[in-house]
């Protein structure tokens, strides 16, 4: 059980975070409502970073654990933080110096055309003149690009060219 | 001599070893819900197209899912409280409550999933359905596991015997309602 007294709470300071996280959550269904971006991004995430820490603060008592524990947890976040710089830029881009996304940049061009089943379909549409399926991007060229990478004897999984 | 096993009586480290533990497996939890999160947030900033592909999620079955977590993990929460108290059978009867939430979460989710996958939303649609079944799934999974610790914790807290594990499986309850708060905004709402 737990040996430091701090958690001994009353029940009813429970039941206000809990009342709490639900004015929260009504919020943060609220915002998304007005369709701006950035009231949107403030109400449902940010929002969501305030409920995180209430619970992990006053549900899982985190700050009554040693010093070493939350290093961890913020260890382990930062870490993340490191995957997503560290990929984000190639995954992110439809091309680079030496390489291209022959089906995100036909998806995205069917994208901005009006055109959702184009999209949908970039590899299907670029994977034949290309002749190397990406194996990611819009709507249904994962499992395209794939057929047309097999159909043309492999293609190159990633990178592109 | 005692039969208990020694990770329930030592606390070397500051802390009892099983709270020490789950702590350290919610770290290794963060790197893998931290994995599939940010490859999703990255795919979504960079495809305009999932924000149409996101509309035809529920935001209103996604909320209603948020509040019966939210409200497990205070009975969960509370479950401890009683446990600190000595008060095993209110520990679990809240630990049973808290399962029943669970329950709820998933027949909700299952009623959600049925009805996307009988609209053709399927895990191999695309991409953005690819990572909301994974990510959702793997949260599922999540939700049952605890659901079934929590069931042998209650069972021998009821006895009023090792009332420490209502703490430690409260923790990991608390850290699965977490996730969900990142996973709802990111599935739901960002459409």
């Amino acid at each position: 059980m737990s040996n430091h007294a701090e958690a001994h709470h009353d029940d009813s300071h429970y039941y206000k975070i809990y009342f709490t996280l639900l004015v929260l959550l009504t919020i943060s269904i609220i915002g998304p409502m007005f369709g701006h971006k950035h009231v949107t991004l403030v109400t449902a995430f940010g929002i969501a970073v305030v409920k995180a820490f209430l619970v992990a603060k006053n549900f899982m008592h985190i700050n009554l654990t040693p010093r070493y524990v939350i290093y961890t947890i913020t260890t382990t976040l930062i870490f993340m933080l490191l995957f997503f710089a560290g990929t984000a830029p190639d995954v992110m881009k439809d091309h680079g110096t030496n390489w291209e996304k022959p089906s995100w940049i036909a998806a995205q061009k069917a994208y901005e055309a009006g055109d959702l089943v184009g999209a949908s379909h970039g590899a299907r549409i670029t994977g034949h003149g290309a002749g190397h399926g990406e194996g990611h991007g819009e709507g249904h060229e994962a499992a395209h690009g794939e057929a047309d990478a097999a159909a043309h004897g492999g293609g190159h999984e990633g990178g592109g060219h | 001599m005692s039969a208990r096993p020694i990770a329930t009586t030592r606390s070397s480290a500051g802390m009892p070893t099983q709270r020490l533990a789950v702590w350290w497996l919610i770290a290794s939890e963060i790197v893998i819900f931290g994995g599939v999160l940010a490859s999703y947030i990255m795919h979504r900033l960079a495809h305009g197209i999932w924000a149409d592909y996101a509309a035809n999620t529920n935001a209103w079955i996604g909320a209603f899912n948020t509040f019966v977590l939210l409200s497990s993990s205070l009975s969960a929460v509370l479950a401890h409280q009683a446990a600190e108290r000595g008060d095993g059978k209110r520990a679990a009867n809240l630990l049973y409550l808290t399962i029943a939430g669970g329950g709820v979460f998933l027949c909700v989710k299952a009623f959600e999933w049925t009805t996307e996958i009988s609209h053709g939303m399927t895990i191999t649609a695309n991409t953005f359905w690819s990572f909301y079944y994974t990510a959702a799934g793997i949260h599922a999974a999540h939700v049952i596991a605890g659901m079934i610790i929590m069931g042998f914790v209650a069972q021998t807290a009821k006895r009023n015997l090792e009332l420490h594990r209502v703490e430690i499986i409260g923790i990991y309850w608390h850290f699965v309602d977490l996730v969900w708060i990142f996973l709802f905004p990111l599935l739901y709402i960002a459409k």
